[in-house]
């Protein structure tokens, strides 16, 4: 496409998005905030299963529920549209997203069905964690696969 | 006079015919495979080793069992297509011999004679055992046949003068190991440098395309165009040998992020694989020698 259609194009695209420069940029910092607490507390589940650091029942079955708690968390807000890497910095969600998102809210709600089988196993033992996060960890990778460019 | 200029072009018409002989694709060698029992069950463990519904399924696809084609690889010469291989003896590779298809797998051969574009890993593939080669087979006719057309690759010229890929795999294509390992390490070995050719994306490439075996695994530019492929020598990635096979089983790096991009549908393929596969690829990763480089 030539950069005058392109600009044009882009331009009748933006039209309808009234959110401000800064109002994108604090849904990517909430966004990037929300993963990095699934980060965190996926990382004790699996420091757990991983035999890293001992079992503790009570911080397992709180990670877990935090995991829970998080994906009921709804994702249009945290999502507007132009909060993609094509358009700004600062951000590796790709247009990709937007163009999918059927898809997406699909594996976001496969998260949440993993986090809820996770919650009902992780108190139960060391046992029962490696088998429950890799759903967990699967619907990440779903996610990634597609939707969030490499570094 | 003129019967130097004679020379000269009899001397001419030979070299050309020389070089239209050693472009040009070997013939296969029939017959050989017969003596292989075919595995279904350990085909489908190849299968996933090296990565094939990486490329061959439909994009955006889930299913890993139809083998449409159609995902686009760019790259520094062009944009390749991947074809279908799918069991559909018109669109797909059903029509197929056994011999057609370890020739093309190890040769990067078509059944027709004409050469692959290097894009299909042939060149790490050239390692692949026989048994191995026999069972993939065994275990590819089992998948479903799908009747999408493979789609023409977009390439400039002279990329387009399939000769030239003679000239490529006089160079390149062999069926050396890159690296010495100790025989503890050599399933690993076999696991990454074949099957998993892991090297056509974490090495960086010479000026013609070809792996720059002195920087094995150090990384390399992303064919995308955006970003770059991470070294996975110890002076980048100070991962530890079980850390890559958790990697592989679950795709939480050791700090929980989650593999993305191309390692998201390899890391499905792989968590399905014997854990002595994943701890093997583990052990040798660990143990590369530096990159030696930036």
């Amino acid at each position: 496409m030539k950069p005058f259609i392109a600009a044009i194009t882009a331009a009748a695209l933006a039209l309808p998005v009234t959110a401000s420069a800064q109002s994108i940029e604090n849904a990517i910092d909430a966004r990037q905030g929300q993963f990095q607490i699934m980060q965190l507390n996926i990382a004790i589940l699996g420091g757990m299963a991983r035999g890293r650091v001992d079992y503790d029942a009570t911080l397992a079955q709180q990670a877990a529920d935090n995991l829970v708690s998080i994906s009921m968390l709804h994702p249009a807000p945290f999502w507007p549209a132009g909060s993609d890497n094509a358009t700004v910095d600062g951000t590796r969600a790709l247009p990709a997203i937007w163009e999918n998102l059927g898809d997406v809210v699909g594996i976001w709600g496969q998260f949440g069905e993993a986090a809820v089988a996770l919650q009902a196993v992780a108190g139960d033992g060391q046992a029962a964690l490696g088998p429950a996060l890799g759903p967990v960890g699967a619907t990440c990778s779903a996610c990634h696969d597609n939707y969030r460019a490499s570094r | 006079m003129a019967r130097f200029l004679r020379l000269i072009a009899v001397a001419g018409v030979l070299a050309a015919a020389f070089t239209w002989w050693m472009t040009g694709a070997p013939d296969p060698a029939h017959g050989q495979l017969a003596v292989y029992d075919p595995d279904i069950e350990a085909g489908q463990s190849v299968f996933l080793a090296a990565g094939c519904a990486s490329c061959h399924k439909s994009p955006g696809s889930q299913d890993d069992t139809v083998l449409a084609g159609g995902a686009a690889l760019q790259s520094d010469f062009g944009t390749f297509y991947a074809p279908n291989i799918s069991s559909d003896p018109t669109h797909g590779i059903g029509g197929w011999s056994r011999d057609d298809f370890a020739h093309a797998v190890r040769a990067g051969v078509s059944p027709s004679g004409r050469h692959y574009y290097p894009a299909f890993p042939y060149a790490s593939y050239s390692r692949m055992t026989d048994q191995d080669v026999v069972d993939l087979w065994a275990f590819m006719q089992t998948l479903p046949a799908d009747q999408t057309a493979s789609r023409d690759h977009d390439l400039p010229f002279p990329v387009t003068i399939r000769r030239g890929i003679g000239v490529w795999k006089a160079l390149y294509l062999n069926t050396d190991w890159a690296i010495e390992v100790p025989a503890s390490l050599e399933r690993g070995q076999y696991l990454v440098e074949a099957l998993g050719h892991c090297a056509e994306c974490h090495t960086p490439r010479g000026p013609l395309g070809a792996l720059d075996v002195n920087r094995w695994m150090a990384g390399a530019p992303n064919p995308s165009g955006t970003g770059s492929i991470p070294a996975l020598t110890p002076d980048h990635l100070d991962w530890l040998a079980e850390d890559v096979a958790y990697y592989l089983e679950t795709g939480f790096t050791p700090d929980f992020d989650s593999a993305g991009g191309s390692m998201a549908a390899v890391v499905r393929a792989w968590s399905q694989l014997p854990v002595e596969d994943r701890d093997a690829v583990g052990a040798y990763i660990a143990a590369l020698p530096p990159s030696n480089g930036p």
